[in-house]
Parts: C-alpha cells; structure tokens; sequence
C-alpha cells in the first residue's frame, strides 16, 4: 500500500559557512504517528525541524507535504501548510494574555474581539484536555502552562504536523507524564507530530518511530517496537574514533576538591543539580560528561561562586592547610580564602572576556585589584598578554586588538591563557573547544594536560566523547542533575557512557525511579 | 476667575504641548523604539508649525482663513517631525545603530534645525516673526460657542480652551482605544514587547516600527508648533520651547505608557510649570518650582520598580534593535 506521507523530506542539506549541519537527510512522517528524532546535541536535530518550520531554508533537498513539493521560507508559510513548531524557548509575550497571544498575527477584524478567541480557545482546551485559562497572563503562569499556551497556539492556527523541540527539558516528571496524555490524544485524532528529544526513557515510553541523527547526518529510522535503548545509544553515538591525545598517568593526586550533596534550584524552583557528590584530585583531569543541560553549567557555576546552592557543601583544601567550605562565599571571597581556581565559562566572550577591549585589558580583569593607588597598572598585563600571545600563538595584530575581532580559536586561547597564568590550584573550563579547528582544539588539550602534570586539579566539561575518553583519567556522567556514574576514561567504553548519559543502565538511578 | 480656576486653566494650557509630545512618544515606545528625539522634533514642529501659517498669512494677505492656517501648521510639524523620526527610524531600525545614540542625536539636530529655520524666517522677514491677530485668534481662543463658554465655572474649567486642548485630548482618547482595543495595536504591542515573538507569529516587525515611530515623531512634534502658536504666543524666540521633549519623555514614563493617564500627567506637569507664577513662597527661588516635574518622574520611577508590578513596565524591548537572525 503505498500512502501519502504527511511530511516527506529528500536530501535536505544546510550549511552555516564551512559546517554542514545536515547532510542530505531523508525522513518522512506520516498522519496519526509520534516520530522522535533522536540525537547528541549538535547532530542536526534543531536545525533540519527549523527548515520546516521555516526558520531557515535549506540549500539542498526538497520538503513535500501531503506529497506535494512545497517551499517553506517564513514561519507563516509553514503555518499555511499545517505545521506548527513549538520552540524550546517560548515566544510569548510576558504582558498578555494566553488568548491575546495566541491570536497574535492571524488576520481578522481591526477591533479585537477578546471574548470570541477566547470561546475558541477554551473549545480547543477542552478537546484536548489542556485545561488553559485564556484570561491568564503569560507571566503568572508555570513552564507548563506556557508550553501548553504554545501548543494551543498552533492548533488554534490549524496545524495537523506539530513539531515539539525537547519539550521536557523544563518540565517536572508529573508535567512530562500530563504532555505525554496530550500528545497520545492528539495522535488518536489524526495529527501528525515529531519530538525532538534525546532522552531515551521518553523515545521509548511515547513514540511510534524513532529516527537517529548523528554529527548531521542520518543514521536511520526503527520502528520503537522493534529496537531497544542499547541499540538506540548504538546508532546515536556510534563507533569510538581514536584521536592520540597524548596522556601521561597522574602522578602523585590528592584530594583537591571535595562536593558532597551539592543542591542547586534554579529561579523556577527546578532541581538543576541533585544531591552530587564526588571529589576532583589534584593531578588528573576529571571529565564531565552529559547530555546539555544535565546540570554541567550549574555544577561549575556553583563552585565558583557564581550559582546558589540549596544544599551541599564544596570543600577545597589547599596546600597544607585545613579544608575550607566554599558554599555560600562570594566569587571574591573565595579568592581571599586562598583558592585560586580559574574559570573558563561556557559563554566565552559573554562572561570572560570583554569583546570591545584588547587583550591587554582583558588580562588586566584578573589582576587590576593588585595595583596601588589609583593608576592602573598596564606593564604586568601587557607583559602578560604578550606571553599569551607567545606561547599559545594567539593571531592577532597587536595585544591591544579588540578580542571581539578575533577568531573563535583565538579567543578561547586568550582566555584559557589567562586562568591559566594566574596558576590555579583548580582549573575548571566548560566546553573549551567549542567551535574550534582540530589543530587548536589539540592546543588546548595540552594545556590541560600540562596543567594537570603541574598537580592542577582539572575539571573539564566536554561534549565530544571521544575527546573525554582520551583526555581524561576519570569521568563523571551527569544525568538530569544526578551523578549517574564516575567512570574510568581509560577502561570505559563509549557506549557505556552514553548509557550512563542516558541513565540506562545507571542501575541505582533506575531503581530509585521506579 | 478665582486663583484655584486660574491655576488649573493654566495647567492645561502648559499641559498640553506636553500631552503631544507625551503621547506621540508613547506609540513610539510602544513599538520598542525609544526616541531621545523629542526634543529636537518638538523644535522642528515648532518652527515649521510657526512657519506654515505665516508664510500661508503672507501668500493669502487679507483672505487667509484662521481654519485652514491651524491645519496648515498642524500638517508642517507633523511633517517636519515625521521627517525627524524617518531618520531615526532608518538609523535604528533598518541600520540597528544604538537607539541612545541617535536620539540624543536627533534631539541636537532638531534643535539646531529649527533655530535654524524660525531665526532664518526671523532675519528675512525683518526681524520679528508674527502672524496678524486675527489669525491668532485662531490659535489661541476657544473654537466652542459662547453659550458654553459663558457657563459660571464649567466655561472656563472645560469650555475656554484654545482648539489643540480638545485636539490632544482626542488624540489621547484614541491612542489608548487602539492599543487597548485593536488588533493592530495589541499587533504593535507584541512588537514592542518580543519582535521575536511578533516576527514568528508573521507580523511584519519592520512595518509596524516604522509606522509608529513616524506617526509618534508627528505627534510629538505638533506639541512643539502648540507651545509655539499658543504659550509663546505665535512669536518665534531665542528660547524657543527649551526643555519642553525632555518634559515629555520623563511623562510617558510617569504615565506608565498610557495615553488617558498622560491627559492627567499633562496637567500635573503643566501645574508645576507654572506653579512658580501661582504660588510664590519666600526664599525658594524659580528654579526649585521647575525642576519639580522631574521630581515627580523619579518618584514615580521609584514607586513602580518598587511595587514589581509587572504590568507597569516599560516595553520588554524598549531600547533594542530586532535581528532576526538572532532568533
């Protein structure tokens, strides 16, 4: 039988200057189904259900839908075929109200008739059990009423293909379980809808099909039936690929770094981080690995100072000296206590560097409190950004060159040049080598195992697992805020981190959940 | 009249060049776009204002008809503020330059361009720009009938008022029905608010910041051709109308970005103008009495940013340039 697919996608390929962020990908979806798209960050997911939702245009490949040929090239064209996306971060007006933003940009008579959207939401809301009250203004409500907002804004558009970018990322268990429900009721009548997710529990509790993408490219599509979570890892990260980074044994670690119980909420009251405990050594690199958004950020941010903590406690001990708490310090405190850890954040020009000033002034960040007086001293930070310059062979013209103007590899140096100056007891860097080239991303490797030879405790959260299992001697999975396992980098394999990633397997978590 | 009835007169009369300013720049802001340029636009209003109708007086000699001299100079400050707020809006919007930046910048310009204009006019028409009295009248007396103006207490309170009182007002009326009412302006609203989100629902952000920062820029400039043609009593001065935009842009914020509360705001901060004038205490020199406007814009700042009201803010956007391909 040989039936009209709802979506059918042929070739698609999109390039952003020299990254090929999908390679001729083919996928179709069909009318009544759930079909995940399951991948790493970075393999393509967000990017190919933006070209239908028509965010951006392909530069290959062709869409059909109801198998004709269609060009998608606004959001409103992708509306005018039926699909409706449901974006990770909600575009919604804060000030209005649930039926005053689900109205906006549809045609219709100059004076606003707030009662009959209204009416028409609420028909929409009681079909689909979502029980959203149109008179709510977006910013009383929780995370969930606002995605359910989102969802009913692209029924109300008339949309049968609704796209939902991780949609569970922000939500508690109860509120996944509730999404679940409508999206099953929504497939009973008919629409078609794809979740891009890469959470396994939710592939295989929701989903009809599941289609693979890895580093851009298709891997495949199964029937959930049929295949397992382990075959699933398989096909989402694929085989190990050795990249000889060069890594000698720890010599001599000690205890640097002691995280017990460590509790962090975010502004929502969300558990980002979950009870993690585990104890960065001297002399190695301990890797962290997870999913985005696992809690990595907030675990950094947090023993920097940077990030509250609900419960737990950070102990640093430094040398010869009794362990300190570092819960509850300022960044600046934690400095005065005698810790010296050097933060490379994740947002390298947002909260590093100063773009606008050179590398000079940006060296200066970390030292202007050792001048006297009221002049600034530039010597010592010029002498400094030079040796940067020097050592790590930054390009640039001149040490007073706007960092902003630099390339990406560039900039990385320059900031992980300066922590690193300031001669750390802990060195903590999340994704260093994001967006760089091979040849600088190896650069950076070697920093930090020339650090972690200097008895540095280093902390480095990656995205690559292949990088992690070589760089590092021990690694510690994150999943969902939980520590799922810590690791050996050098007998583990790839997949069981991917599993460890996943919780599958994590066998303890497991057991707590059920 | 008694001095209380005098006072608010007064009030209104000073007011309501500011109700102009205020309310253009509250569509402006509406749409995300925060204008410095009142000022400068006000200037150009006033001296283009002025100049419509005297050089209409000049052409049309004996015949001219008051009427057609106050639309006359309500077209040439709309005009001459629209053109303003044209160039700021393609520097802003089309070239996303800093908003900060380019409205001081428009505010400079302005002022210099209309001194420019109302001492050229000045110089060349020997000295003294003025339109005959009889074409005042038209500017500065009550369009309303004398059976209402003549009412003990509501005539001068509601009824004795030059046409451009009841002309803001109406405009203020409108102003608020259209954004709290329209489609439109709920539209206009969004783009203020989140153009990401405006942009994704298809609404043409581009569009709708142009037209509101245009129309806005008109409006606040026949404030200025207002202060001109009635408190300055049609005369074109060294001073011009110093400070007036700047009164404007300290009330939107009182007003809390709504026009039916700035018809209120414009009487007070017409009150404190004058309030020098009215109500003359020992020792407190002039220059105390004028700065109270200001005061109470900080007061208010502080109060709402103190309440977290979340309905009383500035628009989400206000001062940021739109990329779409930020999104």
């Amino acid at each position: 039988m040989e039936s009209v697919h709802a979506i059918e996608l042929r070739h698609i390929t999109k390039r952003f200057g020299k990254v090929v962020a999908n390679d001729s990908i083919d996928l179709t979806l069909d009318r009544g189904e759930i079909l995940s798209l399951l991948g790493e960050n970075g393999s393509g997911k967000t990017t190919l259900m933006n070209m239908l939702s028509g965010i951006y245009f392909p530069d290959e490949g062709e869409i059909l839908v109801g198998g004709k040929p269609v060009s998608i090239r606004s959001p409103k064209d992708a509306f005018d075929h039926g699909i409706g996306m449901i974006h990770q971060h909600f575009k919604l007006v804060n000030v209005f109200t649930a039926a005053e933003n689900i109205a906006l940009g549809l045609p219709g008579s100059g004076r606003l008739d707030r009662k009959a959207i209204a009416a028409k939401v609420r028909e929409i809301s009681d079909r689909y059990g979502f029980g959203i009250d149109p008179n709510k203004k977006v910013y009383d409500m929780s995370v969930s009423e606002k995605q359910t907002v989102e969802i009913v804004k692209v029924l109300y558009r008339g949309a049968d293909i609704l796209i939902l970018d991780e949609p569970t990322a922000v939500l508690t268990p109860q509120e996944t379980d509730r999404l679940f429900r409508i999206l099953r009721t929504m497939r009973e009548d008919g629409k078609a809808i794809v979740i891009i997710t890469h959470k396994l529990h939710e592939v295989m509790a929701l989903s009809d099909k599941v289609a693979v993408l890895r580093k851009g490219k298709y891997i495949g599509t199964v029937k959930t039936s049929e295949t397992s979570p382990q075959a699933l890892t398989d096909m989402m990260v694929g085989h190990s690929v050795t990249l000889n980074i060069d890594r000698p044994l720890p010599v001599d670690p000690t205890p640097r770094l002691e995280v017990q119980g460590l509790t962090c909420l975010d502004a929502e009251g969300v558990k980002k981080l979950d009870g993690v405990s585990f104890t960065a050594m001297g002399g190695e690199i301990l890797g962290i690995a997870g999913i985005a958004g696992s809690g990595q950020r907030e675990l950094l941010e947090a023993i920097a100072g940077l990030y509250p903590v609900a419960e737990g406690s950070i102990l640093y001990s430094p040398d010869g000296k009794p362990p300190v708490n570092l819960v509850g310090k300022p960044p600046m405190e934690i400095k005065k206590a005698g810790v010296a850890m050097a933060f490379v954040p994740e947002d390298r020009l947002g909260m590093g560097l100063v773009g606008g000033m050179g590398m000079t002034g940006n060296m200066m960040l970390r030292s202007w409190r050792k001048g006297k007086g009221v002049f600034v001293n530039r010597k010592d930070p010029n002498a400094l950004a030079l040796e940067v310059k020097e050592r790590l062979e930054v390009v640039t013209p001149s040490v007073e060159f706007p960092v902003r103007r630099l390339s990406g590899g560039n900039v990385q140096k320059v900031l992980v040049g300066r922590e690193i100056a300031s001669s750390p007891t802990v060195l903590m860097s999340a994704y260093a080598v994001r967006g760089l080239d091979i040849n600088t991303s190896y650069t950076i490797y070697n920093l930090m195992t020339e650090q972690k030879m200097k008895g540095v405790a280093v902390i480095y959260v990656g995205e690559d697992l292949d990088v992690l299992l070589e760089l590092c001697d021990r690694i510690l999975v994150l999943c969902g805020g939980q520590v799922s396992g810590v690791v050996d980098a050098r007998s583990v394999t790839k997949e069981e981190v991917g599993l460890l990633m996943t919780r599958v397997g994590g066998g303890k978590e497991d057991a707590i959940h059920e | 009249m008694n001095a209380v009835l005098l006072l608010i007169y007064n009030a209104v009369l000073n007011g309501t060049p500011l109700l102009f300013g205020t309310v253009g720049e509250v569509l402006t802001e509406k749409s995300g776009n925060l204008n410095l340029g009142v000022e400068g636009m006000m200037y150009m209003g006033g001296a283009l204002g002025l100049g419509g109708a005297f050089y209409y007086e000049m052409l049309a000699g004996q015949n001219a008809s008051g009427l057609l001299a106050v639309l006359l100079a309500i077209l040439c400050a709309f005009l001459g503020g629209a053109f303003g707020a044209l160039i700021y809006s393609f520097i802003t919007i089309t070239l996303r330059a800093n908003q900060n930046v380019t409205g001081l910048a428009l505010s400079i310009f302005g002022t210099g361009a209309g001194q420019f204009i109302g001492e050229y006019m000045r110089t060349t028409s020997g000295g003294y720009v003025a339109i005959s009295n009889q074409l005042k009248a038209a500017f500065m007396t009550s369009p309303l009938p004398a059976a209402l103006q003549n009412i003990p207490v509501l005539g001068p309170l509601l009824f004795q008022y030059n046409v451009f009182v009841y002309l803001g007002v109406i405009i203020a009326v409108l102003m608020g029905f259209y954004l709290r009412k329209s489609r439109s302006g709920l539209y206009l609203r969004a783009v203020g608010e989140s153009p990401a989100t405006a942009d994704s629902a298809g609404i043409n952000v581009t569009r709708y910041k142009y037209l509101a920062t245009i129309l806005g820029g008109g409006i606040s400039a026949i404030g200025g051709m207002v202060y001109i043609m009635t408190i300055a009593g049609c005369v074109w001065n060294h001073e011009g109308l110093s400070g007036e935009g700047w009164l404007a842009v300290a009330l939107v914020i009182f007003c809390l970005w709504r026009p039916i509360s700035a018809i209120f705001g414009s009487v007070l901060f017409g009150a404190l103008m004058i309030l020098y004038l009215r109500l003359q205490l020992p020792f407190i020199p002039d220059q105390i009495y004028k700065i109270l406007p200001y005061v109470v814009t900080v007061i208010v700042l502080i109060f709402t940013s103190m309440r977290n009201s979340k309905d009383k803010q500035p628009p989400a956007s206000l001062g940021l340039a739109y990329f779409r391909e930020e999104r």
